[in-house]
């Protein structure tokens, strides 16, 4: 295949997954923070009868995106020996539990609960929300601020 | 239009969304859909010839605007800066740290059946869920 359409087909399938990506997030209910607060704040459950005033929804959300996702990447490594528009599968290279992957959970984790915003959302309602654009543009730089200080460990996607 | 189904199943149907999303990425580009690895890279390496993570993150922005627009999501414009900075802050340099957020290690690690997503996921949940009990509470 010669090199121009394999780069319109690389680029055409990942804005399509973008775009889908964007309209699982919307439906599903992730881009409204207080939706996500609401499954977060699990104390709720006490409060009446199960489920109280807790917010299961979300369960939902990552239980079908994951059901999703066991079955098709399992399927993938089976069945392809290669991606679609690309040499190799970049599988992530890193085995340990280390302090980066614990204290970054823990850092994230603080975040998204402080607002209700995770980096997806927070993209996907940039535009449409005055919240997620300033969180979006402090998310931005809280990546940059890692990046600079942490770079050997911060091995993202490769 | 949402409004006249049950928020469980727009919760799995958008789940399942995500889900194929991932898989499409994977399956065309080998590449894991961490929003956070691939913007954080994106931020990183502006200028890299393979453009795919912008046109990912166009179709996930400009996505998010017209299906949020048509749909007429609820957004909220509310909060005060001294809550929404720290917050993104803390997002953004831990999703660097810690090699990914809900999408990367959550969707796509999990289903790879990582022990490392796993952990990371529970580790954030609890995380989220402290801080939420905890704002409750000062509220």
């Amino acid at each position: 295949m010669s090199a121009q359409p394999e780069r319109a087909g690389r680029l055409g399938l990942a804005f399509s997954a973008g775009l889908l990506f964007s309209a699982g997030l919307v439906l599903s209910g992730m881009t409204q923070p207080l939706k996500v607060l609401g499954f977060l704040d699990i104390t709720a459950i006490g409060k009446g009868p199960f489920p109280g005033l807790w917010d299961p929804t979300l369960a939902f959300v990552m239980g079908g995106a994951v059901c999703v996702t066991l079955l098709a990447f399992g399927w993938t490594h089976r069945m392809a020996q290669a991606p679609r528009f690309a040499d190799q599968f970049h599988v992530p290279g890193q085995r340990h539990i280390d302090l980066p992957l614990v204290g970054g959970a823990v850092l994230f984790g603080a975040g998204w609960g402080l607002v209700g915003y995770c980096p997806g959302p927070a993209l996907a309602s940039a535009l449409l929300s005055t919240d997620a654009l300033i969180f979006t543009a402090a998310m931005l730089a809280g990546m940059l601020i890692c990046k600079t200080f942490l770079s050997k460990r911060a091995k993202i996607a490769d | 239009m949402l409004s006249n189904l049950h928020p469980y199943l727009t919760a799995g149907l958008g789940g399942i969304l995500i889900g194929l999303a991932s898989w499409l990425l994977w399956w065309g580009l080998g590449r894991i859909a961490g929003i956070s690895g691939i913007t954080s890279e994106t931020l990183s390496s502006p200028t890299h010839p393979d453009t795919w993570r912008w046109a990912f993150l166009a179709g996930l922005i400009l996505g998010g605007c017209l299906l949020g627009q048509g749909l007429e999501v609820p957004t909220l414009s509310t909060r005060p800066l001294y809550l929404l900075i720290p917050a993104g802050l803390l997002v953004g340099f831990g999703t660097v740290w810690g090699s990914g957020c809900t999408s990367g290690h959550g969707v796509c690690g999990l289903g790879r059946l990582s022990v490392r997503s796993l952990v990371a996921v529970g580790v954030f949940m609890a995380t989220g869920m402290l801080v939420v009990t905890l704002m409750r509470g000062a509220a």
